[in-house]
Order: C-alpha cells, then sequence, then structure tokens
C-alpha cells in the first residue's frame, strides 16, 4: 500500500520534473525600511532549463508565491449590545501570514488541478489556515487582508517568453512587517507542478527606524526619558523661538 | 512624502501629519486647551493603532503644555500650590487609568473603552459650554461690564484638611483638588489626553478657582501628568512613536502661535461657541460610529 502512494507521489510530481526545471533570480534580497521606505518592488526573472525539447501538446505555466512573516492571527468579532456595537468574541485563529501574493501566467484554478494547488499551498484559499475553512473568523481575515491590499493576486502578472524566459514584479506594501519573505516559483504543466524555486527576501528596518524600535524595546525607560526630553526640549524651543519672533 | 513610522509600524504621509498637528496646535492656541481630545481621534481616522495614538498623544502634550507654561510662568498666572495638590491625585489617577487601560487591552476592548469615555466627557463638556457661552452672550448683549459674581460657598469648603492657596485666593479642603487631579489622571492615561477639557471647568466651577490662574495651573500639572502617562506607555507597552511625535510636534507647535494670533482677535464668547460646537461635533461622530452598524463586524487583534 505504502508503495503504491509513494509510486503515485512520485507520479503526480517526479516523472516530468527532470524534463524542464526553473531557474530564477531576483533584483534584490533585502529589503531596508528607512525613514521615508514606501513599499518596494521586487523584479523576479528567470528562464526554463530543458534537456529535451518542450512538449507541444501542453502549455507551460509560471506561478510566483511571495509570503510573509506568520503570526497567530486573533480575530474580534463585533454585535450589538445595549444598542452599541462592541467586541463580543475573539477568536485564535491559528499561524497566518502578514502577506502574501500571488503571481501567474494565468488564473491558478487553470493552471493547476485542485489537488495540486492544495498539495503545494498555492492559491490563499489553500496557504492560509485551510484547515478552518469555512469558519467565518477566517473568511473574515482572508477579506480583510484582501481588501487592505496584504493578501494580493494577479492572475496575468507574469510574462513568459516563449516558453523560455520569464519575469513579474512583487509590489511589496509600505506597512511592511520585518521578517523572511520566502518566495517560490513554480513551473506547472497539465495541473501539475514540474519543478519549484525557494528564495527568501530579507526586509529589515535599518538606520533610524531599527535605532528607535530597539531602544523602545530593549530599554524602554531610556526611551521614555528620551521622548520626554526632546518634547520638553521642543515646548521650550517653540517659545523662544516665537518670543524672538515677536519682538 | 511617505514616512514609516517605527513604532507603530505603518508608513503615513509627513504632511497629513503636519497638517494635523497645526490644525490642532492652531485650535489649542486659540482656546487654550492642549488639544490631546482631537488628536487621538484624529491619528485613528489616518491608521495609527489606537494603543499607539493614545500613547504619542500624551508625549506631544508634554511638549504643547511645557510651551504654554512658559507664557503662563512669565505672567505669573501659576498657581504652584495647587499644582502640587491636583498632581498628587493625578499620579494616582494615570496608574489606575493605566492597570485600566492593560485589562481591557487584553479583554479587546480598548477602542470601545475610549470611545466610549470620548463620547460621553466630549458631550458632557461640549454641552455645558455651550449652554454656558451662549448664556454669557446673551449676558454680555444686555448689560455689558457686569461683574462676575464671587465664589459661592458650597459643600466643597466644609471639608476637612484645610490649606491656603495663595495665588489662588483659596482655603479650602485637599480632598477635592486631590479628586479632580485623580480623575484626570485616571482619563488621561486611557484616552491619550491632558485632560484640560475636564480640569478647567473642574477648577473654575467645583474648586472655585479665579479664572485667571486656572489654565497656567492646569498646564502645569498636565505635563507631569502626561509625562508619567508617556513613561508608563512607553515602559509597559512600548507604543510611544517618538517619530510620529516629532512630526505632530513640528505641526503643532507653529499651529499654536498662529492659534493664539487668531484667538486674540475674536470675542472669548465666540471662542467658547466655536470650541462646544467642536467638541460636540467630535463627540457625535464617534457616538455615530457606535450606534451604527460596522460595515464589517470582524477585526484583527492588535497584540
Amino acid at each position: 500500500m505504502r508503495v503504491l502512494l509513494t509510486s503515485f507521489l512520485f507520479a503526480l510530481f517526479a516523472v516530468e520534473l527532470a524534463a524542464e526545471e526553473v531557474v530564477a533570480d531576483l533584483s534584490q534580497n533585502r529589503v531596508s525600511i528607512t525613514a521615508n521606505f514606501d513599499g518596494s518592488e521586487i523584479l523576479i526573472f528567470g528562464a526554463i532549463k530543458r534537456d529535451i525539447a518542450a512538449p507541444d501538446d501542453s502549455d507551460l505555466d509560471v506561478i510566483v508565491t511571495v509570503m510573509g512573516p506568520e503570526k497567530i492571527e486573533t480575530i474580534l468579532r463585533k454585535d450589538r449590545r445595549l444598542g452599541i456595537w462592541i467586541n463580543v468574541e475573539s477568536e485564535k485563529l491559528g499561524l497566518a501570514p502578514s502577506f502574501y501574493s500571488v503571481a501567474a501566467t494565468r488564473p491558478v484554478e487553470d493552471i493547476l488541478n485542485p489537488l495540486s494547488d492544495a498539495l503545494w499551498k498555492i492559491t490563499a484559499e489553500e496557504q492560509i489556515l485551510s484547515e478552518r475553512r469555512g469558519l467565518p473568523a477566517r473568511e473574515a481575515l482572508l477579506r480583510i487582508r484582501r481588501d487592505s491590499g496584504l493578501y494580493r493576486r494577479a492572475n496575468d502578472g507574469v510574462t513568459l517568453n516563449q516558453d523560455t524566459l520569464f519575469n513579474t514584479s512583487i509590489a511589496l506594501p509600505a506597512n511592511l512587517v520585518e521578517g523572511t519573505y520566502i518566495t517560490r516559483i513554480l513551473l506547472a504543466r497539465n495541473g501539475t507542478v514540474l519543478d519549484d524555486y525557494r528564495t527568501e527576501i530579507e526586509v529589515q528596518k535599518v538606520g533610524i527606524e531599527r535605532w528607535l524600535y530597539n531602544l523602545a524595546h530593549d530599554n524602554a525607560i531610556l526611551y521614555g526619558l528620551l521622548s520626554l526630553f526632546l518634547a520638553a526640549i521642543a515646548g521650550w524651543g517653540a517659545s523662544e523661538i516665537f518670543r524672538i519672533l515677536r519682538r | 512624502m511617505q514616512i514609516f513610522l517605527p513604532i507603530a509600524e505603518v508608513s503615513v504621509n509627513a504632511f497629513v501629519l503636519l497638517g494635523l498637528g497645526g490644525i490642532v496646535g492652531i485650535l489649542s492656541g486659540m482656546f487654550g486647551v492642549g488639544g490631546g481630545f482631537l488628536i487621538t481621534p484624529l491619528l485613528f481616522f489616518v491608521g495609527i493603532p489606537p494603543a499607539v495614538a493614545v500613547a504619542t498623544s500624551a508625549n506631544q502634550i508634554v511638549a504643547s503644555s511645557v510651551s504654554g507654561v512658559l507664557a503662563h510662568f512669565k505672567r505669573k498666572t501659576v498657581d504652584l500650590r495647587m499644582g502640587w495638590v491636583l498632581l498628587a491625585g493625578g499620579l494616582i489617577g494615570s496608574a489606575i487609568g493605566m492597570q485600566i487601560f492593560n485589562v481591557l487591552k487584553a479583554l479587546g476592548q480598548v477602542d470601545l473603552l475610549v470611545t466610549l469615555c470620548y463620547v460621553v466627557f466630549l458631550g458632557i463638556i461640549g454641552a455645558l459650554m455651550l449652554v454656558e457661552s451662549l448664556r454669557a452672550l446673551r449676558r454680555s448683549k444686555g448689560r455689558p461690564g457686569k461683574a462676575r459674581e464671587r465664589t459661592k460657598h458650597t459643600w466643597v469648603h466644609n471639608l476637612p484638611f484645610k490649606m491656603k492657596f495663595r495665588a489662588s485666593g483659596l482655603y479650602i479642603s485637599v480632598i477635592p483638588p486631590i479628586i479632580v487631579g485623580l480623575v484626570v489622571g485616571m482619563l488621561g492615561a486611557i484616552m491619550g489626553v491632558g485632560g484640560g477639557f475636564i480640569m478647567v471647568p473642574a477648577m473654575i466651577y467645583i474648586l472655585g478657582m479665579p479664572t485667571k490662574v486656572v489654565i497656567g495651573t492646569s498646564l502645569f500639572q498636565i505635563i507631569f501628568t502626561t509625562s508619567f502617562n508617556t513613561m508608563l506607555h512607553a515602559y509597559t507597552n512600548q507604543t510611544v512613536d517618538l517619530m510620529l511625535a516629532m512630526i505632530l510636534l513640528v505641526g503643532g507647535v507653529i499651529g499654536a502661535q498662529i492659534g493664539t494670533q487668531i484667538g486674540l482677535r475674536l470675542k472669548a464668547e465666540q471662542l467658547r461657541i466655536m470650541l462646544a460646537l467642536l467638541v460636540l461635533s467630535v463627540c457625535l461622530k464617534l457616538g455615530f460610529d457606535l450606534l451604527i452598524r460596522p460595515s464589517e463586524l470582524f477585526s484583527i487583534g492588535v497584540l
């Protein structure tokens, strides 16, 4: 039985694996959040390596996913109590990424069969808390994140040239969470994934952003005193400057 | 120009923040209030997380109060002794308020508490101020130059632990000022405000202090309670955003000076009516948001 299952899975992924491989690179592997950070655009490009000629009976597709750091999310639900709308219920959902983007040469549903989508966790439906599917709180999380542009999909976001060269650009939003962004580039044909390539993008605060954040967390008292000192100086400075100006 | 705020972790347009600081500064210069009650809800509107908005407003109020109190010191319109007594109550109140804030934050009810506090207090103060200033306006039209009545002898004057407050010309028990300080300190910690808009009427109507020392004294003690609040927020929640505070400050101090000039050209009663209407409109906006069914019933918890 196990042999049968293994060989079935093997057949599913591996048969064509040797035939076509993906080679890819990113325009940058590091995103620095500076004071004037306003989002970032990462170019992802690559080519398909072949030992034999490409089969012409089926279409080749490329899917690119980028996933931000995961965090255990809690969802609050509002309801009417005594005439006003308040949070009445909070539910811990489990790990969900702060950012998730899917770009492909055409809609993922057309590229992959549902089983491959589920195995490779491609669409947000499959990737994000798929075990809690149908739960209103989970659907709400997906809806809120989609509406705020944190979970995105671009159905024709990847350009594929002559079944060989591809490129796409992933726009990272301005309100980015620090951490490791896992990037996957997948090659698909006949509804299944042929090959995948994984890489990481490091997102980090730098300069004054890093310094302030660290100080606030590692040395809260000093940070508090610094805030007060600067506030007092600013208040005093303002009254002095305007006193001089008014003379 | 977008700017990324290190603690709030959102990117906001710096000019929007400067503008917000400026508008609030103009109002605080015109009306002699700290403006915390306006800046905190405005920060919610531009997408700053409530916890950060509350903590950062406290820091910003320190600066505007320092700026204001210096002018009052020069005019000798600060009752230091009263200030210290109010402060004693204020610090206890802040500590209590912070405990309430953190308990409700853990329960996911901070937004509700903050909004309810705003609706209730802005509503009461706004309505009282409007009624009072409309009456004053009518009176000034009828018989101009009528002297204000002497402070009435009320229950406040019958309590023990009396103390002499020379600058205010009062000889009253220390209990009422301590309680006023405590309540304002508590609300300040919860709402991210200095509490001037509650403190000033309380000093005039409950304590019976002369109007000329009220604002200076209130600002004096607000510096210390908001400093204490800033420290508590910075220490327990790490939610003070220095970058945000500094941008608001720059806008605020410039606005305050412009506001003072505008204020000098308007009549006191007109100013009070305008302030009352402003307070009431913020109250109504927040109140309606509680009553109307929100378009999204779910929200992602911030921990």
